[in-house]
C-alpha cells in the first residue's frame, strides 16, 4: 500500500483545515477568541520542548493504540471496545509494576508489559472466541466488555488494589524498576511505538500469518478456499489487537501515569479508533496522525487554563477532522481518488 | 407499422470495455425476437439499457412512438416492459404473494390488502397456466418454480414487450420446452418477446428473427429460415467455430479420487448430497452433468474439505482426505477451479502474483520459515502471466483489473500448474469469451493427458459432452447413471438430467 | 402459525414460563411485584424504542450503530431548548428534529456515499460525543417535568394494566403506541413491504420500480426522528436532566436487543421488556440487602446479559440479508 504525497495526503490536511474552522466559529460563538486558543494549542502541543516532549509521550501511546485498531482493520475485525482492553492491561501492569520488589528494571518492565498485554489479549481474544464460535459480532461485545470491565477495574482499585490510608481511590505507586526512563527527556515509550509499528507493518507484509489474516479482511471465503482457518484468524486477529491495546495501557501507566486510577485513561481506545481510520489502516500511515493528536491531547489543559475555552473542544475537533478526511466529499472536491476503508459489513460472524 | 420497441445507435462503455456500440434493433407487436452473442458480447448490458438498469451513454429507445427516459426503471414499466432477469430477483423469505405485488401493490389506504393480492395472483396464474402456490415461501422452491415467479411478476402488468434474460440457463430440457411454449403463447397474444440466450437450439426453435452481437457490436440480423446452427455459430464468434474438442483417448488408470457414501447438506441444512459414490481415475476425465442446484456446488467443496461431510470418505490416491481442512486436502494433491472465482477464488484487491499464489504462499519456496520470499513469487508469476496468456501490463496489477476471462485464467494457470493427482473443476469457462474457453479446455485435456484425474462439474451440457471420457449424471444430490463419454447422446442426457429415467 | 409470526417454540415456552412466574409473583405479593414490573417497563422502554431505530434502518438494509450519537444529540438539544424556551413539548420536537438530522448525515454517509456503515456509524458517535460535550453547560434545568399519570381503564386491567398503564409520563406512553405502530407499517403495509424487500434483496425491489435509495434514505430518516424521540424521551421526562454521555452504550445494547428479537419491533420490545425486568429484580434485590454483591457487580450485569443473549441468539438468527451492504445497480 503506497502512499500517494500528492492529492491523497491533501484530504486529512484540508479536514484539519476544515474542523479547526468550524472549531473557530463555536468557540468564538462561546464568547472566547479562537486565534487565541488555536496559539495556546500550537505553542503547548509543539512548539515548546515541554510541550514538544509531551505530545511525543502522548503520540506514543496513541500510536500502539491505533496499531491495536488497525491490526484488527486489518483482519476484517473492528476492535471498537480497545478501551477495556487498554484498561485491563494497565491494571495489570500496575499490580506487577507495584507488587515485584528487588528485581532490574530491564526485567521487570518487559515483565509487566507482558502481563498487561496478557490481560488485554484475554478481553479481545473472548470477544473473538465468541465471534468465532457464537457469531456474536465484535462491535456490540467489545462494548459490553468495555463497561464490564470499567466495573472489575473500579471493583479492584477500591478493594484489592487499593492502596490503603488514601483518601482517593487509586493503587500503590508502581516501584522505579517498572517506570520507563526517558532519554534526554525524550520518551522511550515513543520509539518503542515507532518500533511497534515497523514490525506490524512488516507482519502484514512479509509473513505468512500476517498474510493470512489480511487475507481473511479482505475476502473470508476466498480465504477459506486459499486453506486459512477463518475462525482461528478471527480469534488471532482479536486475541493480537487486544494484546496491542493492553501493551498501551501498560506503557501508559508505566511512562506517564505511575499508579492506576480508572479515569487517566479514559479515551485512549477511542483516539485509536480515529487514528486508525485517519491512517487507513496502514501502520506506518497512521504515525503522523497520532502525532497530530497527541499535541492536541498535551495542550487540552493548557487550552482551559490560558484560553479559557472547554477542553472538550479537542474531542470536537477532532471529530470534524475524523468526518471530513472519512466522508468522501472533500476527498471528492480534492480530486483524491483513495478508496473508503472497509472494515467488515454485515452481522454474520 | 411502429415498431413496439426501437432501440436507435445505443452506445454504453463500463470502465475498460465498450459493451455496446451503436446498436439500433427493432422489435414488433408478437415478434419473438432472440438477442445471440457470446458470453461479454454485451446483451445483457442492452436489455439493461431498454429496462432502465443501465443508463446508456448515448443513443435513444422509443416504446409505441414515445422516446423513454434513460436509466429509469419506473418509465419502462409505465411504457409496458416487463422483465425476467437472469439472476432471480426475489426475496427468499417472502410468499409468492409479496413477491408477485412488490412495487404495485392491491391496497387500501396504506395498508396492504392480502385478501386481494391472493386473488390476484391466483386469477394471474390461472389465465396463463403457470401453476404456483400463492403461500409458499420463495426459498422454498425449486429453480423452475421461482422462475415462473419471475415471468408472472412481468405478465401482471399487463406488458407490451418481454424481455427474458437467458432465461433457460438454469432450466432442465423438459423445463425448457415449457419456457418455450409459454413463450410462443404470449407472442400469438400480441406481446413483444426480445429474448437472450446464447443456446442455438432454442433460437432455431422459436425465434421469429434473430439479432446477433459481437465484442458489443451488432454483426447481423437473421431468421431460423435463412440460417442454421452453424451460420449462427459462425456470426456469433466470427470465425468457422470447431464446436467439439479435439483430444486423444483416454489412458485412465488407477482410481485416484474416490467418494464412498458422501452426504453433504446445503446452506439451509437441507440435504444436497446423499450417500453419493464415484470413482475418478487418473488420466481420465469424468463431467458431472446436471441442472444447476442439485448439489454438485455442496459435492465440491466436500470434496476439497471446504463443506462438512455428513457421511461417507473422500479418498486421494488411496489415503482418506480430511475433512473441513481445504489445506489439509490441498496439500493431498488436489486442485480446486472453484465455481465462483470472484468469491472464491480470488482477493480482488491483491495483486496477481499474490493471486496466482493465494494457496501456496505458506509453501516453499513462497515462504520459507513463515517469512514470505517475493522474489520466487514474482518470478512464479511472470512464468505463469507469459504461459497462461493473461492479459496485463504486469503481475503487480490488482486482480480487479482484468477481465472475466483473464480473471479466470489466473485460476486455471494456478490450480493446473501444481501438478495435482486430481483437478476438481467446477464450471471452468463460465461467463468466459471463446477464445480463453478453448484454452481452459486444451488445459484440462493436457492435465489428463499428464495423468491427473480431473472431476469436471458444468451445467454447460455441451461442455461435459465435448470434454468428458465418462458421464456422471447428477439429479436431486445422487448419480442417476454413469454413461461413456463417446456415445453419450444428447436428447439421453437431457432426460436424465430432469429426473426422467432414460 | 409459529412460523408466520416468526416465533420459535423455545421463545412460546420461554413466554409461557414467564408469564406463569409473574402471576405467581403477583399473587404472592401484589405490591411489589407491581413495582418491580413498572420499573422493568422504566429500565426497558428506552431501549425498546432505541431497538425500533436500529429495526427500521436494518430492514431497509442499513445497519446504524450510530443510535447512540443520534440519541446523545437529540437528548442534548431537546433539553437545552427546552429549558431555554421553559416548554417540554419544544424540547421534544426539536430532539425529533435533530434525530432526523443527524441520521441525514448518516444515511447521507452510508446511501449516498457508500461509506462503511459500521465507519459511517463510529463517526456519528464520535461527532456526537465531541459536539455535546463542548457545548454542555452544567446548572441548566427545565421547568417542570412533566406528571407521572394513571391511564384511567387500561390501568385497572388485572395483572398488566399496572405494568403498562400506570405512574408512567405521556412520553412513555406515546412510546407505548409507537412500537406496535411501527409492527403494523412493518408488516401490513405497502411501505413495510417493500422497506422488507430492500433489505432482503434490493434488486428485486429495484427491478420492480421501487427506488432502493429512496425507501432506505426514508426509513434511517424515520429511525433518526424515533432516535431523537428517545434521547427526548430520556432527557425530558426519564431522568429529566442532561448529562454528559449518558448513553452510556445503551444504543448497543439495543443492537443486542434488536437481534434477539430477529428484527421484529414486537420481538425487540419483549426482549427489552425482558432485559429492564432483570435489571429491576437485580436492583430491587441490591435495594432489600437480599444478596451482598459489590455494586460494580451489580451495574455489570446489563452487560453480562447482553453478551449471553447474543452469545444464545446471534449465530441461529438471520438478519435482512442486504444489511452491510451498499446498493450498486447490477452492471454488464
Amino acid at each position: 500500500m503506497k502512499f500517494k504525497i500528492t492529492r491523497d495526503a491533501l484530504v486529512p490536511i484540508a479536514s484539519v483545515l476544515v474542523a479547526l474552522a468550524i472549531g473557530a466559529i463555536l468557540i468564538a460563538a462561546q464568547g472566547h477568541s479562537p486565534m487565541q486558543a488555536y496559539h495556546v494549542l500550537i505553542v503547548k502541543g509543539f512548539q515548546s520542548t515541554s510541550g514538544l516532549q509531551a505530545t511525543l509521550s502522548k503520540a506514543g501511546i496513541l500510536i500502539i493504540s491505533g496499531l491495536a485498531i488497525t491490526f484488527g482493520l486489518r483482519a476484517g475485525l473492528f476492535n471498537i471496545g480497545a478501551q477495556g482492553q487498554v484498561l485491563s492491561g494497565a491494571l495489570a501492569f500496575t499490580y506487577i509494576g507495584y507488587r515485584l520488589h528487588g528485581i532490574p528494571m530491564w526485567i521487570h518492565i518487559p515483565i509487566a508489559l507482558i502481563f498487561g498485554a496478557a490481560c488485554g489479549a484475554l478481553v479481545g481474544g473472548f470477544a473473538g472466541f465468541l465471534k468465532a464460535t457464537r457469531g456474536v459480532h465484535e462491535v456490540i461485545s467489545t462494548i459490553m466488555l468495555n463497561s464490564i470491565m470499567a466495573a472489575i477495574v473500579d471493583y479492584l482499585t477500591q478493594n484489592q488494589f487499593r492502596l490503603q490510608g488514601q483518601p482517593n481511590t487509586r493503587t500503590p505507586d508502581i516501584l522505579h524498576s517498572a517506570r520507563l526512563p526517558h532519554i534526554f527527556g525524550y520518551p522511550t515509550g515513543f520509539i518503542i511505538a515507532v518500533l511497534l509499528a515497523i514490525v506490524i507493518n512488516w507482519v502484514f507484509k512479509r509473513t505468512t500469518i500476517g498474510f493470512e489474516l489480511d487475507t481473511v479482511g479482505r475476502n473470508r471465503s476466498a480465504s477459506w478456499y486459499a486453506g486459512i482457518s477463518v475462525k482461528k484468524s478471527i480469534v488471532l486477529g482479536m486475541l493480537v489487537s487486544g494484546a496491542i491495546a493492553g501493551f498501551t495501557g501498560g506503557m501508559f501507566s508505566s511512562e506517564t501515569t505511575g499508579y492506576f486510577v480508572p479515569a487517566f485513561y479514559s479515551g485512549i481506545g477511542f483516539d485509536g479508533i480515529t487514528i486508525a481510520l485517519l491512517g487507513r489502516a496502514n501502520p506506518i500511515a497512521l504515525i503522523p496522525g497520532a502525532i497530530f493528536i497527541g499535541g492536541m491531547r498535551s495542550a487540552q489543559s493548557a487550552i482551559q487554563f490560558e484560553a479559557g475555552v472547554s477542553p472538550d473542544i479537542i474531542n470536537l475537533l477532532l471529530a470534524l477532522v475524523l468526518f471530513f478526511a472519512t466522508a468522501p466529499f472533500l476527498a471528492k472536491l480534492i480530486k483524491s481518488n483513495a478508496k473508503t476503508l472497509t472494515t467488515t459489513s454485515g452481522w454474520g460472524s | 407499422m411502429e415498431a413496439l420497441l426501437r432501440i436507435e445507435h445505443l452506445s454504453k462503455s463500463f470502465p475498460g470495455v465498450k459493451a455496446n456500440d451503436d446498436i439500433s434493433i427493432e422489435v414488433h407487436k408478437g415478434e419473438i425476437v432472440a438477442l445471440l452473442g457470446e458470453n461479454g458480447a454485451g446483451k445483457s448490458t442492452l436489455v439493461k439499457s431498454v429496462f432502465g438498469l443501465v443508463k446508456p451513454d448515448s443513443g435513444t429507445i422509443t416504446i409505441k412512438g414515445e422516446e423513454i427516459e434513460p436509466g429509469d426503471t419506473a418509465a419502462a414499466i409505465r411504457h409496458g416492459v416487463g422483465m425476467v432477469h437472469q439472476h432471480f430477483q426475489l426475496v427468499p423469505v417472502m410468499s409468492v404473494v409479496e413477491n408477485i405485488i412488490l412495487g404495485d401493490e392491491p391496497h387500501k389506504g396504506v395498508f396492504v390488502t392480502k385478501k386481494a393480492a391472493r386473488e390476484e395472483v391466483i386469477a394471474l396464474s390461472a389465465r396463463y397456466g403457470l401453476e404456483v402456490d400463492p403461500d409458499a415461501f420463495v426459498e422454498d422452491l425449486p429453480v423452475g418454480i421461482q422462475q415462473r415467479i419471475e415471468i408472472l411478476k412481468a405478465l401482471r402488468k399487463d406488458i407490451d414487450l418481454l424481455i427474458l434474460d437467458e432465461p433457460s440457463a438454469v432450466l432442465t430440457p423438459h423445463e425448457i420446452d415449457e419456457l418455450l411454449e409459454v413463450i410462443r403463447k404470449l407472442a400469438a397474444s400480441g406481446v413483444g418477446i426480445l429474448f437472450i440466450t446464447h443456446k442455438l437450439h432454442e433460437v432455431m426453435a422459436v425465434a421469429d428473427r434473430v439479432v446477433v452481437l459481437r465484442n458489443g457490436k451488432l454483426v447481423g440480423t437473421t431468421t431460423p429460415k435463412e440460417t442454421n446452427e452453424e451460420g449462427l455459430a459462425q456470426m456469433m464468434v466470427g470465425r468457422n467455430v470447431v464446436l467439439s474438442v479435439e483430444k486423444g483417448p483416454a489412458r485412465a488408470k488407477e482410481v485416484a479420487l474416490e467418494i464412498k457414501d458422501l452426504s453433504v447438506k446445503d446452506d439451509r441444512h437441507l440435504d444436497a448430497v446423499t450417500h453419493f459414490s464415484l470413482e475418478v481415475r487418473a488420466g481420465e476425465i469424468l463431467g458431472i452433468a446436471g441442472v444447476e442446484g442439485n448439489g454438485q456446488r455442496e459435492l465440491v467443496e466436500a470434496i476439497c474439505g471446504m463443506r462438512h461431510r455428513q457421511t461417507g470418505t473422500v479418498k486421494v490416491s488411496g489415503k482418506e482426505s480430511p475433512d473441513m481442512d481445504p489445506r489439509g486436502v490441498h496439500l493431498m494433491g488436489v486442485s480446486h477451479i472453484p465455481e465462483d472465482r470472484e468469491k472464491d477464488g480470488l482477493v480482488s484487491s491483491y495483486s496477481i502474483a499474490d493471486n496466482l499464489t493465494l494457496n501456496q504462499f505458506n509453501l516453499k519456496p513462497f515462504s520459507v520459515k513463515g517469512i514470505r520470499d517475493f522474489n520466487a513469487r514474482d518470478e512464479y508469476a511472470d512464468r505463469l502471466v507469459k504461459e497462461f496468456d493473461i492479459r496485463t501490463p504486469s503481475f503487480q496489477n490488482s486482480a480487479s483489473s482484468l477481465s472475466g476471462g483473464n480473471k479466470q485464467k489466473v485460476v486455471v494457470a494456478r490450480e493446473l500448474t501444481q501438478n495435482s493427482h486430481v483437478i476438481v473443476a467446477s464450471q471452468p469457462t463460465r461467463g468466459v469469451d471463446v477464445g480463453s474457453i478453448e484454452f481452459i479446455h486444451k488445459q484440462l485435456i493436457s492435465a489428463r493427458d499428464g495423468g491427473a484425474a480431473v472431476l469436471l462439474v458444468s451445467a454447460e451440457l455441451d461442455e461435459i459432452l465435448s470434454l468428458s471420457d465418462r458421464i456422471a449424471v447428477m439429479f436431486g444430490g445422487k448419480i442417476v447413471a454413469i454413461i461413456d463419454g463417446q456415445d453419450a447422446d444428447r436428447q439421453y442426457v437431457g432426460r436424465l438430467m430432469a429426473g426422467l429415467s432414460g | 402459525m409459529l412460523k408466520r409470526f416468526n416465533i420459535k417454540p423455545w421463545q412460546l415456552i420461554l413466554g409461557v414460563v414467564l408469564l406463569g412466574v409473574w402471576i405467581y409473583c403477583y399473587i404472592a405479593n401484589t405490591d411489589i411485584t407491581n413495582s418491580v414490573v413498572a420499573s422493568g417497563m422504566r429500565f426497558g422502554m428506552p431501549l425498546a424504542l432505541a431497538a425500533m431505530v436500529g429495526i427500521m434502518c436494518e430492514r431497509s438494509g442499513v445497519i446504524n450503530i450510530g443510535i447512540e450519537g443520534t440519541m446523545l444529540l437529540s437528548g442534548f438539544t431537546g433539553f437545552y431548548i427546552a429549558s431555554w424556551s421553559k416548554n417540554i413539548v419544544a424540547g421534544l420536537m426539536i430532539a425529533i428534529l435533530t434525530g432526523i438530522l443527524t441520521s441525514f448525515v448518516h444515511a447521507m454517509m452510508t446511501i449516498q456515499w457508500k461509506m462503511d456503515q459500521i465507519i459511517a456509524g463510529t463517526i456519528i458517535n464520535i461527532l456526537a460525543s465531541g459536539l455535546t460535550s463542548f457545548l454542555y453547560k452544567q446548572g441548566s434545568t427545565i421547568p417542570n417535568s412533566w406528571p407521572i399519570f394513571d391511564i384511567p381503564i387500561l390501568g385497572q386491567i388485572p395483572f398488566i394494566g399496572h405494568a403498562f398503564f400506570t405512574q408512567q409520563g405521556p412520553i412513555q406512553y406515546l412510546g407505548l403506541i409507537l412500537i406496535p405502530a411501527i409492527w403494523v407499517m412493518m408488516y401490513k403495509t405497502r411501505w413495510g413491504l417493500r422497506t422488507r424487500a430492500v433489505g432482503e434483496n434490493p434488486g428485486s425491489a429495484d427491478t420492480a420500480g421501487v427506488s432502493v435509495i429512496k425507501v432506505r434514505m426514508i426509513n434511517v430518516m424515520f429511525g433518526g426522528a424515533i432516535g431523537g424521540f428517545v434521547g427526548g424521551f430520556i432527557c425530558l421526562e426519564l431522568v429529566g436532566s442532561f448529562s454528559k454521555e449518558f448513553t452510556a452504550g445503551s444504543g448497543f445494547t439495543a443492537l443486542a436487543l434488536m437481534i434477539f428479537g430477529r428484527w421484529n419491533p414486537m420481538g425487540a420490545f419483549a426482549a427489552a421488556i425482558l432485559f429492564g425486568l432483570a435489571q429491576a429484580l437485580s436492583t430491587q434485590l441490591q435495594i432489600f440487602g437480599v444478596t451482598n454483591i459489590p455494586n460494580q457487580f451489580i451495574t455489570m450485569l446489563p452487560y453480562v446479559f447482553t453478551i449471553v443473549v447474543l452469545a444464545v441468539s446471534a449465530g441461529k438468527v438471520r438478519p435482512p440479508a442486504a444489511a452491510g451492504k451498499s446498493y450498486e445497480k447490477e452492471q454488464a
